[in-house]
């Protein structure tokens, strides 16, 4: 099953690798990974996205919290929660398929960033699911490049992931 | 009102604040800096080995006999990278060590500069953690958390990698030792959920067929003596894992030996029939379950362990409870008391007469007839001679399992020996450390003339700082546990394991100025260990001339189960392995 485990690690030099380090060097898989500072400078968050039976998720948040870095995790699969994921993509433009490649990103709430005389740029969030639907949309055109943050994710309402 | 100190005085001071006795390491560039500021101090002693290795493995040892931090202090580059065997040994043994390990100026790091290696990076994978230090003004801090790190919860290694300009004598700071540490990302549990115990207890006043399966956890915790109690007044059989000998006595009739790979008939048979298992601070490695299928089909299982990781890994348990092993079992111990004795005392006669059938089989039983020295025969010698009150340091092999077979150790943090990791090469520089740790005890290293071979140049540390162990060198001319699996495995294709062109051992160790013996036949042996242990101050290598073809017995091969060892089969009278 897919797992969003997202992570309050210290803000420290290091603290990146020692959780990728463990999941090459355990043999979990990582679907995306996306990582940034805080309101609070001292903290990272980062939002992991995996896949595996219970048990190996169970082994990879027992792992994790080991790591003296991190200090809270959630696997927001077990919550409610909000999922959403940048995604920017090129697309080569005919003038024939201009008007239909506008309309398609229009659909999905994505927005047309960057006009060449044969390319758009579609600036798009939402879950990874969307992205992945707008993508198959699309791909009946020619896509140039496609740069995709990784999922992040909060909990709803009071669930929160805080100190 | 705090003193201006330079980093190097810094560590230093840190080392002496922190209670430290003893450090063992390896000069270098990136550590000179270091190294004066130990030339001008004698609260630390520093023991200069001959190889990092064994500065990892001695400081890895004397924390193992005292239960107090092993302090390593190498150079960068391959000075650090010589510690990485032995911070990887002390990491699979949850041994508390502090590592502190040179590197080349902040300036120059990520340059290939000279002897430049990133220690964090090459040591990530095999520390409980550790620091890259940036500023002179957090060493203290660093130092402290190290230390903090390294002793609480599950213990483990860490290294504190500090650049060269970081220890510079021209810049000098305030220095203050923290009495204390506070990381919010780090608080090892204590007290085990009460409902958890609760439903421990009942399960375990249930048991018809019931094992206590205690492990090394039981020596890093300091529990062995609750371990004690608890057993006694359950009145269970209790097995141990090689890394737990002596937290419960092994003299003890309640003790019925090892499990595991070369554990005993009746340990692993009673693992195999029980009904509820508590596994008390062992991690259920795959050298003790063997085949997980097969793993104990009919058992319920408790598993008490400090790190929620061990719990489940490997095997589904039915009540896990994470906390610090003697507290929860003085929180089982109420809780029985409080529940009355609700024993079945009936089920655990018959219980305990059917272990007493499975240990008629006699499975550590060797031939005490042979013209040729038995390795177990030497082991049990020493043992006699040393009135089971030696501490025993091994190497990697069959002497080692012969060790931990033979010689029943009574009480803990005498059985000292790379379990996780079996890193050959352990057993010297360990003996110098527990020697060093306990200069009063007699110290023996079991070892072979493989592993031996591996560290030999720790004869030389031992003559500088005097420290007289005797080496009991079990030399059966093979890689014997290599030969023993290309014997059962290979058809007996012994692919390099055969020792060619072994030295005098004998005139090796008077080369280092010590004594050595060689002793060829059987009623040699015993005069030879009193001679050497008579010797209170000289190290001895004692290179005793073993029956080549011995094995370890009982085994469980790879990929089998607990109920399906291979035993001895004594000359004419072959073992019933149908018994059970
Ligand atoms: C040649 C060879 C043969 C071997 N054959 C065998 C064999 O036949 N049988 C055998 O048993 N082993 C054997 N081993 C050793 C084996 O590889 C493992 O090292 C060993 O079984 C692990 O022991 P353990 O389960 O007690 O765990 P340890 O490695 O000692 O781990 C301790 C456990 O206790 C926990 N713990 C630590 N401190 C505390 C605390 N304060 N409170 C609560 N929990 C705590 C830790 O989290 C950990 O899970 C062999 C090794 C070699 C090299
Ligand atoms: C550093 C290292 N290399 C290789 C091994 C694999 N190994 C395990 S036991 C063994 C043979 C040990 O031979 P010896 O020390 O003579 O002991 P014996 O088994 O003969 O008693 C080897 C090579 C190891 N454990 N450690
Ligand atoms: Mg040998």
């Amino acid at each position: 099953m897919r797992h969003i485990i997202s992570i309050l690690i210290e803000n420290e030099s290091g603290a990146l690798s020692r959780v990728a380090g463990l999941f090459s060097a355990r043999g979990y898989n990582i679907e995306s990974l996306t990582v940034a500072p805080t309101d609070d400078v001292t903290l990272s968050r980062m939002t992991l996205v995996t896949r595996g039976s219970d048990d190996v998720i169970e082994q990879i948040v027992k792992q994790l919290n080991k790591l003296i870095d991190v200090v809270k995790l959630t696997d927001l699969a077990d919550v409610v929660h909000v999922e959403r994921e940048l995604m920017l993509i090129k697309v080569r433009t005919e003038p024939s398929s201009r008007a239909e490649i506008k309309r398609m990103a229009d659909i999905f709430r994505g927005k047309v960033i960057d006009v060449t005389s044969n390319s758009y740029m579609v600036e798009m969030t939402g879950s990874s699911d969307k992205l992945d639907a707008f993508v198959a949309a699309i791909s009946t055109h020619h896509i140039i490049e496609i740069v995709r943050t990784g999922a992040t994710g909060l909990p709803r309402g009071s669930g929160s992931l805080i100190l | 009102m705090s003193v201006e100190l330079s980093g190097g005085q810094i560590v230093v001071r840190c080392l002496k604040d922190e209670g430290v006795e003893l450090l063992f390491g390896y000069p270098g560039g990136a550590v000179l800096h270091l190294y004066d500021a130990i030339f001008q101090q004698d609260d630390v002693q520093h023991i200069l080995v001959r190889h990092e290795q064994a500065a990892t493995h001695a400081a890895d040892a004397y924390a193992r006999a005292t239960g107090k931090p092993g302090v390593v202090l190498v150079t960068s580059g391959p000075g650090a990278t010589n510690a990485v065997t032995g911070i990887a040994t002390a990491y699979m043994d949850s041994i508390p060590l502090v590592v502190i390990s040179g590197q080349v100026p902040s300036a120059v790091i990520g340059s290939d500069a000279f002897q430049e290696v990133d220690m964090v990076g090459i040591t990530r994978p095999c520390v409980k953690h550790n620091f890259l230090v940036n500023n002179v003004a957090d060493i203290a801090e660093t130092m402290k958390k190290a230390f903090h790190v390294a002793t609480t919860g599950r213990p483990g290694p860490v290294v504190v990698d500090i650049p060269k300009d970081i220890t510079d004598p021209k810049i000098k700071v305030p220095y203050v030792y923290p009495e204390s540490v506070n990381m919010r990302s780090y608080e090892p549990p204590r007290e085990g959920d009460q409902r958890q115990v609760q439903k421990a207890v009942d399960l375990l006043l249930s048991a018809k067929r019931p094992m206590i399966y205690s492990g090394g956890g039981v020596v890093l915790g300091e529990a062995s003596e609750e371990l004690r109690t608890f057993s006694r007044q359950l009145g269970y059989p209790v097995t141990s894992t090689l890394m737990g000998l002596g937290a419960f006595p092994a003299t003890d009739s309640q003790f019925i030996g090892m499990l595991g790979m070369h554990g005993t008939y009746e340990s692993n048979m009673g693992m195999h029939e029980s009904d509820v298992i508590i596994a008390i601070g062992s991690r259920f490695d795959d050298r003790v379950t063997g085949k997980l299928a097969d793993f104990c089909p009919y058992a319920k299982i408790i598993h008490i362990d400090i790190d929620p990781a061990s719990i489940a890994k490997t095997v589904k348990v039915d009540v896990p409870i994470v906390g610090e092993v003697g507290i929860v079992l003085k929180q089982l111990m109420a809780e029985i008391n409080v529940n009355g004795s609700r024993i079945d005392t009936e089920a655990l006669a018959a219980w305990w007469d059917q272990i007493k059938e499975w240990q008629s089989v006699n499975c550590l039983e060797y031939d005490r007839e042979s013209e040729l020295i038995k390795p177990q025969y030497a082991v049990e010698q020493l043992y006699k001679v040393t009135a089971g009150n030696a501490f025993i340091t091994s190497d990697v092999g069959q002497h080692q399992m012969y060790a931990a077979q033979f010689y029943p150790f009574d009480e803990p943090r005498r059985w000292i020996n790379s379990g996780g990791l079996g890193t050959m090469g352990f057993g010297l520089p360990a003996a110098i450390g527990v020697k060093l740790a306990h200069p009063d005890a007699d110290v023996a290293c079991i070892t072979g003339e493989a592993s031996i071979q591996m560290c030999i140049q720790e004869l030389s540390t031992a003559q500088q700082y005097q420290t007289p162990v005797k080496i009991i060198n079990l030399n059966n001319r093979y890689m014997g546990m290599v030969r023993q699996w290309q014997e059962f495995s290979y058809q007996g294709r012994y692919s390099h394991s055969y020792l060619e062109a072994l030295p005098d051992f004998v005139k090796l160790a008077e080369a280092y100025g010590h004594v050595g013996m060689r002793i060829e036949k059987p009623e040699d042996v015993t005069p030879a260990l009193e001679e050497a242990f008579a010797m209170k101050d000289r190290t001895v290598f004692l290179d005793i001339i073993t029956d080549q073809k011995e094995n370890v017995y009982p085994m469980i091969e790879a990929g089998k189960g607990h109920h399906d060892m291979r035993l001895r089969v004594a000359s004419g009278t072959p073992i019933d392995r149908e018994l059970a």
